[in-house]
């Protein structure tokens, strides 16, 4: 992204003009400064307020054994003054390799790439197909469009719950199957189907914003560049491989990107769907809110300490994303 | 993914005749002109997208028929709601629930968060668009990382936190974590908004003696006003429908937002599914109007920034 140079010199009225010498255009530079970190202050403010202390706060849970008998709480007038003491790092080790540590944490964090690799496919080839149909000059086009955006137009907390109503036993879906004699899973218990079925609700519900995305940059797509292809006597499966894919690189790349995030952080679906019924259909996120807030105890420490590591392997992820991105530019752009 | 190729397909066959799928090496002959699609192809795209808008459809279609049944069991038996569809459901939400609780909590955090996050990250948008300081490259990635913050980061903190300051179950209390993420969200979107405004109009407004912080006020605010409603939008959507927080931050009923009001359908009142999925159309409906207004200007937005800080 090009970005244009502030090459103002911030001169105000009356002052003289001409090329400014080095003392001026230091001041002018001091100046300069001024504005952006006066500009960006109240966001640094928030940000250090509003995320920077919690985090630093948090990584110091993790650092205990705090859970909800030994936390400063109030019960009534009394004040009880918190009692957890620091333990160091053996939260993320028993996490990571305590024992049963691969039914509370491995497990979750396999299905959780999963869920995000299998969601953010389904995700982006529907809408890429979806966007390519879209961009034909079709009767009614317009009326699909608004249609298929709809997933996304109805807020998630509303339409999780339609799915609900849908996939419970003796719902629509399962009335359907039964009526074509195929089998009826039990959507919302079986491990299997839950998984299933949440992977079908969050595909449905995000397959639209990349649709929208997609589309925009198809129609961003230079048409010149296809009539080229086709005089060079390109078939359209070449066209599509090398005109089409191509142009559309940077719109991917920015809502994969968006995607594998959102996807990773899905938390409303997972929740919405299943409560706290499902233990194995849970992703780290939601299984991290499940130990810090849907059990008694809570165990504030241990969740606090699965959003660190959730926070390391999406910065991780996304450090190696770009890094990715910007070697393959110096390469040819296919 | 074998049907797109009719969306690119360029027969070779002489009009009137019209066969598609014939990827063979196109010989240069009279061109069909781009996007023109041949029968077969028409008739593909046209299955695919109404199957798929039938899918899209469906869900919400279903939410909407079973509110209009009157009893709590309908949803196992759909058929007979046809015969006794009622708007029962929705007096009854209207009068004798909390909805219009849930609608002024739901409506305070949301235009709370929004005024302050659009607030807060206009400056900022404009500065990082604009101007490259000492610190512009790490600023930009702070930016970026805050907004992959999973839910479970923040909320064992915020949640003690916000105890020690007795703001659990206070609507400040939730726009304060929500501007956790509006505030860097917004100012992410604003800075590729201010980015397609030409630089030449900064320009022409310090030529006529305007201090950067007149420039911003005077002449790109006004440009980027579109910006501005698209993040102010996006905002209130995603505190609108933010589910963890508010369900563990909010305790008393009055309080819930809808994302926590619906909840409670299932849990408190045994399951009154008609109840809810009359509660769900009555949200639904006036978000979704809203959305489809500012749609197209919140793809813009959203990929505009691209991925490079």
């Amino acid at each position: 992204m090009t970005v244009a140079i502030d090459r103002a010199t911030g001169k105000r009225r009356g002052e003289p003009s001409g090329r400014p010498g080095p003392l001026t255009r230091l001041k002018n530079g001091y100046q300069r400064y001024w504005y952006a970190y006066a500009m960006i202050a109240p966001v640094v403010v928030v940000l250090g307020v509003l995320v920077v202390y919690p985090l630093v706060r948090g990584f110091y849970l993790t650092l205990t054994n705090a859970n909800s008998l030994n936390s400063a709480r109030r019960i009534g007038v009394n004040e009880i003054e918190a009692t957890y003491e620091f333990i160091g790092l053996d939260n993320y080790a028993d996490i990571l390799w305590g024992p049963t540590s691969y039914d509370r944490f491995w497990s979750h964090f396999i299905w959780t790439i999963v869920w995000t690799a299998l969601c953010v496919t389904l995700h982006y080839v529907i809408g890429l197909g979806l966007a390519l149909l879209l961009n034909q000059k079709l009767h009614g086009r317009t009326l699909y469009r608004l249609i298929l955006v709809l997933p996304w137009a109805v807020p998630t907390f509303v339409t999780v719950f339609g799915w609900r109503f849908m996939l419970a036993d003796g719902g629509i879906i399962n009335a359907g199957l039964e009526t074509l004699h195929l089998p009826t899973p039990l959507w919302l218990e079986d491990t299997f189907w839950q998984r299933f079925a949440a992977v079908m609700v969050n595909t449905w519900c995000g397959v639209p914003f990349m649709m929208v995305s997609l589309l925009g940059g198809l129609q961003s797509i230079d048409t010149s560049l296809y009539e080229a292809a086709e005089m060079d006597g390109a078939s359209a499966w070449q066209r599509f491989r090398y005109v089409t894919l191509p142009g559309l690189r940077t719109v991917s790349s920015t809502v994969v990107l968006l995607g594998v995030i959102w996807t990773f952080n899905q938390f409303a679906v997972i929740f919405l769907l299943f409560g706290d019924t499902a233990p194995e259909a849970q992703i780290l996120v939601t299984w991290a809110y499940y130990l810090g807030f849907g059990q008694q105890p809570r165990d504030f420490a241990q969740s606090a300490a699965y959003g660190i590591l959730l926070l390391a392997i999406l910065i991780v992820f996304t450090s190696v994303y770009r890094r990715w991105l910007n070697r393959d530019e110096q390469q040819l752009a296919i | 993914m074998s049907t797109t190729s009719t969306s690119t397909v360029e027969t070779t066959a002489p009009a009137g005749r019209r066969t598609t799928a014939d990827p063979g090496p196109a010989a240069p002959r009279r061109q069909r002109r781009r996007g023109e699609v041949g029968f077969a192809g028409a008739f593909v795209s046209h299955a695919i997208l109404t199957g798929a808008s039938l899918a899209a459809l469906f869900p919400i279609a279903w939410l909407v028929y079973l509110s209009l049944g009157p009893d709590k069991d309908d949803y196992l038996h759909p058929e007979r709601i046809f015969g006794k569809m009622t708007f029962d459901n929705y007096t009854f939400v209207l009068q004798k629930t909390s909805f219009f609780d849930w609608l002024i909590s739901t409506l305070v955090v949301s235009l709370g968060t929004t005024i302050i996050g659009v607030l807060i990250a206009a400056t900022t948008g404009y500065a990082v668009s604009r101007m490259r300081f000492p610190g512009y490259r790490k600023f930009m990635w702070v930016l970026l990382v805050t907004q992959m913050f999973p839910v479970a980061v923040l909320m064992v903190p915020m949640y003690e936190i916000l105890s020690e300051l007795q703001l659990i179950d206070s609507y400040l209390g939730l726009i304060l974590v929500y501007c956790s993420t509006a505030v860097p969200y917004c100012a992410w979107l604003l800075k590729g908004y201010f980015d397609t405004i030409p630089f030449e109009i900064d320009e022409a407004g310090r030529v006529d003696g305007l201090t950067p912080f007149g420039t911003f006020a005077r002449l790109i605010l006004p440009l980027a006003k579109p910006g501005l409603a698209v993040a102010a939008f996006y905002s209130f959507i995603t505190a609108f429908g933010e589910v963890a927080f508010a369900s563990t931050f909010m305790l008393s009923d009055t309080k819930y937002t809808f994302a926590v009001g619906l909840q409670s359908f299932v849990s408190e009142h045994d399951a009154q599914r008609n109840l809810m999925a009359a509660t769900a159309v009555l949200v639904a409906i006036p978000v979704s109007a809203f959305f489809y207004v500012v749609q197209k200007n919140l793809v813009a937005g959203l990929t505009a920034g691209g991925t490079k800080g």
